[in-house]
């Protein structure tokens, strides 16, 4: 033990005392500063969210204040099962992960369907409407999936047309720096605007091949150059875009865009919107 | 107090970490691209180098030999969480830009290889100094490159536009290659040429010479 003219720091004792201590005060030290951060930090990560909405409808302008550019857009909780909007939920406060873990608001996702390796998603999903005039411009869906290390979480715009992408940004993700990350920088996401999801079909045909895309390709407009090295991240996106355009995701949605004339002009009122939604689930369309 | 001078002044120039020691070009290479997360990455090295000396110092007789290195990479790592989720809360934009180099910095020879050379052996003052010394020799170069890239790879500084570009209508073509890795090289190279040129005594000895070999004529 500690005498008084030769303290032994290499024998076991001191040894344990200094790796448990330091653990223990290097923790403490550590997980404080998380909990102290966090609200700050979390208003960040929010804040960062809607910049990416703003910035995929192409509404982002700097020194202006988000809350006032986000006043544009229309949020508004879409039945994915129907694809006909809901009132089910808030779509400001809606958060999709916890409610997909929720027994009641979740539904678990069939494994051959769960492209996007996501397990389960939420009955319900906003979705923002950006308007042009009386017409609307763009819906921009929120989109997740599993890329090479982490869930993405991003943002999917597309045209009144309900086919063409207008752009895919992504505003959380841990894919490898330098590679992986590429998904969410210039110049590989700007490929994505003007892309077809569909081709006739329901089936999304959109995806990210592996190498450059041929300008002659048969089907080049569904397709995204690869990104080399991060193959894996690629087929990620290509997962989670499919799914969430797919039948078991936005798929019913986009579809009234592609075939519903009236979902096109400005969002009804909420009283044309229960007419609309009616005569819908009647099934008699006056077109 | 001319020890305490000579410690933290010696690593700007005469013992500088990046153009003397090679250590720390990863993210000098990395991070460089433009000034402010430049300056964002000085600051947290430096604080991290500093602070780690102190703490690794004052511990330094009760620390066992064994497992030195593990203390010493646990104390980092700690600082350096603690920097990385401070820059999270208060500086998110370019703390997202930094990504993984903020947390490199566990990693980053120049705060290691002074918790081992000098912090094991002096005092906690000198310790933090030394620390401090190191990591602003760091920032030194890192600012003096990120300076050069930003400025002729983009004509900004700090995002300010200083060469009007002739994209926005002005006389100057940004050069693409500063934005890329290899220019760092090129900069950190002539930067230690200019040094090596100016102060004579860092320049090494070859390590080996061709020697003239006189042959002796034999009839």
């Amino acid at each position: 033990m500690p005498d008084k003219k030769e303290f032994d720091r290499d024998s076991i004792s001191n040894t344990l005392i200094v790796a448990i201590g330091l653990s223990l005060v290097c923790s403490i030290i550590v997980s404080s500063a998380a909990i102290i951060l966090k609200p700050i930090q979390e208003k960040n990560e929010e804040e960062f969210r809607q910049q990416i909405i703003l910035d995929v409808a192409g509404l982002m302008k700097p020194d202006v204040d988000i809350n006032v550019l986000f006043e544009s857009i229309d949020s508004r909780m879409v039945d994915l099962e129907t694809g006909e909007y809901t009132d089910a939920a808030d779509p400001d406060s809606f958060d999709a992960l916890v409610a997909a873990g929720d027994p009641t608001l979740g539904v678990a996702i069939p494994s051959e369907l769960d492209i996007a390796g996501i397990g389960r998603r939420a009955k319900y999903a906003p979705v923002y409407i950006v308007k042009d005039g009386a017409q609307i411009d763009q819906v921009i869906l929120p989109v997740y999936g599993k890329g090479l290390w982490s869930t993405m979480l991003g943002y999917l715009s597309i045209a009144p047309d309900g086919n063409t992408i207008k752009g895919l940004r992504f505003y959380a993700h841990a894919e490898t720096p330098g590679l992986g990350d590429q998904i969410d920088k210039e110049p590989w996401r700007a490929q994505w605007t003007g892309k077809l999801v569909y081709d006739g079909g329901d089936e999304p045909q959109i995806r990210v091949v592996k190498g450059i895309v041929p300008a002659d390709a048969p089907g080049a407009k569904h397709m995204i150059d690869g990104l080399s090295g991060a193959t894996l991240t690629a087929n990620g996106v290509t997962g989670l875009v499919q799914y969430w355009t797919g039948p078991h995701g936005f798929g019913p949605y986009l579809k009234t865009f592609r075939e519903d004339r009236v979902r096109r002009a400005v969002r009804p009122s909420a009283l044309q919107l229960a007419e609309i939604t009616t005569t819908n689930q009647l099934g008699h369309h006056d077109e | 107090m001319s020890e305490a001078r000579t410690v933290l002044i010696d690593p700007l120039v005469d013992n500088n970490p990046v153009t003397l020691q090679m250590l720390g070009i990863c993210s000098a290479l990395a991070v460089t691209t433009s000034l402010l997360p430049a300056l964002l990455m000085c600051v947290a090295l430096t604080s991290v180098a500093a602070l780690a000396g102190a703490a690794i110092s004052a511990l330094r007789h009760r620390i066992p030999n064994n497992i030195r290195i593990i203390v010493h990479m646990t104390i980092i790592a700690s600082l350096v969480i603690l920097v990385d989720q401070l820059l999270k809360a208060y500086a998110f934009e370019t703390s997202k830009q930094l990504s993984v180099f903020v947390g490199l910095i566990i990693t980053n020879c120049i705060v290691l290889g002074r918790a081992e050379a000098f912090a094991m052996k002096n005092g906690v003052v000198m310790s933090f100094l030394d620390g401090l010394g190191n990591g602003l020799g760091y920032s030194l170069i890192l600012i003096a490159v990120a300076t050069l890239r930003e400025l002729f790879g983009a004509g900004t500084l700090l995002g300010y536009p200083v060469l009007e570009l002739v994209s926005n209508g002005g006389w100057y073509e940004a050069n693409g290659l500063m934005l890329l890795p290899p220019s760092a090289f090129f900069i950190i190279g002539l930067l230690i040429w200019g040094i090596r040129t100016w102060r004579t005594q860092q320049a090494e000895k070859p390590e080996y010479r061709i020697h003239e070999v006189h042959r002796t004529e034999v009839f």
